[in-house]
């Protein structure tokens, strides 16, 4: 287990809890991404404003780590174009569908016990899993 | 108040994706590579991010959950019980994508700020994919009006 870092994970996975639990005391909302993000690009929605400070707040992490001078390195995604775009459609469509990701689901609905984020988040998680072992083990050689 | 508040909590959130790795597919591949754990190069970091998060948010939403919130009118708690097949449909659409390329929502848009053009592709399928679901539900409205 050369690349586990459980101190950098610990500390990084607390903040995203923090931040969960202040939104909620703050402003009432779920820090569920996708949700947070669909309300931002839809139009159809009128309570854009909180939402785009979200996201620019998420946005200005890695700015100010770089600023600061902590090395944030550059995204490596594996595959093709086709395979980044299937992807980034397939998250889109099922994080709605499936009403929230792993933020929504995988952290601030799990801590509430709900049983639609224990399910949707188990699901989620165990077809990533047979997809990366397809795709790194059986198609990828 | 709220919009500054939502500011705060965003760039929170953005630092623990940034500290703890999340932001690059690689870890998240790493710990969803499971072939990894006979093989030793297993990364269980994502599941230290898991638990971490979901200590503090239980605590945490267990005392605030009474409480009104401070800037906005009243707290908006998900409602829904049942499991349905959007949701178990959805989730396993989510979670196909997922393992594809190893971005999930709040990664992949804390990303656009290293400019990475894979990543602004993604984002902008995602929004499509999104958008594409929100048509799909309005259409139904109207025929079922």
């Amino acid at each position: 287990m050369a690349n586990f870092t459980p101190v950098s994970a610990a500390i990084g996975g607390a903040l995203i809890g923090f931040s969960a639990v202040l939104l909620m005391l703050f402003t009432g909302r779920i820090a569920g991404i996708s949700g947070i993000f669909d309300g931002l690009i839809n139009q159809q929605t009128s309570d854009r404003s909180w939402r785009a400070a979200f996201v620019a707040g998420l946005i200005a992490a890695p700015v100010t780590a770089m600023l600061v001078g902590y090395t944030v390195p550059m995204p490596r995604l594996p595959g093709s174009f086709i395979t980044i775009v299937v992807g980034g459609l397939l998250v889109g469509f099922g994080a709605r569908l499936g009403s929230g990701c792993t933020s929504g689901h995988g952290i601030c609905g799990i801590a509430r016990l709900s049983p639609r984020s224990i399910a949707a988040t188990s699901v989620f998680t165990v077809a990533a899993m047979v997809v990366v072992a397809l795709s790194r083990h059986v198609f990828g050689g | 108040m709220p919009i500054f508040a939502s500011l705060v909590c965003g760039f929170l959130f953005g630092c623990g994706l940034t500290v703890s790795g999340m932001i690059q597919p690689v870890k998240v591949l790493g710990f969803l590579d499971v072939f990894g754990i006979r093989s030793g190069a297993w990364d269980p970091s994502l599941a230290v991010v898991m638990a971490a998060g979901l200590t503090v948010t239980s605590i945490g939403y267990a005392l605030v959950r009474r409480r009104s919130p401070l800037f906005e009118k009243e707290s908006l708690w998900p409602t829904k019980k049942d499991i349905d097949q959007s949701l178990i449909f959805g989730a396993l659409l989510f979670g196909v994508g997922w393992g594809l390329v190893g971005l999930c929502p709040g990664p992949a848009v804390t990303n656009l700020a290293t400019l990475s053009l894979p990543v602004i592709i993604f984002v902008i399928a995602m929004a499509l994919g999104m958008l594409a679901h929100d048509l799909m539900l309005a259409r139904a409205a109207v025929r079922s009006a």
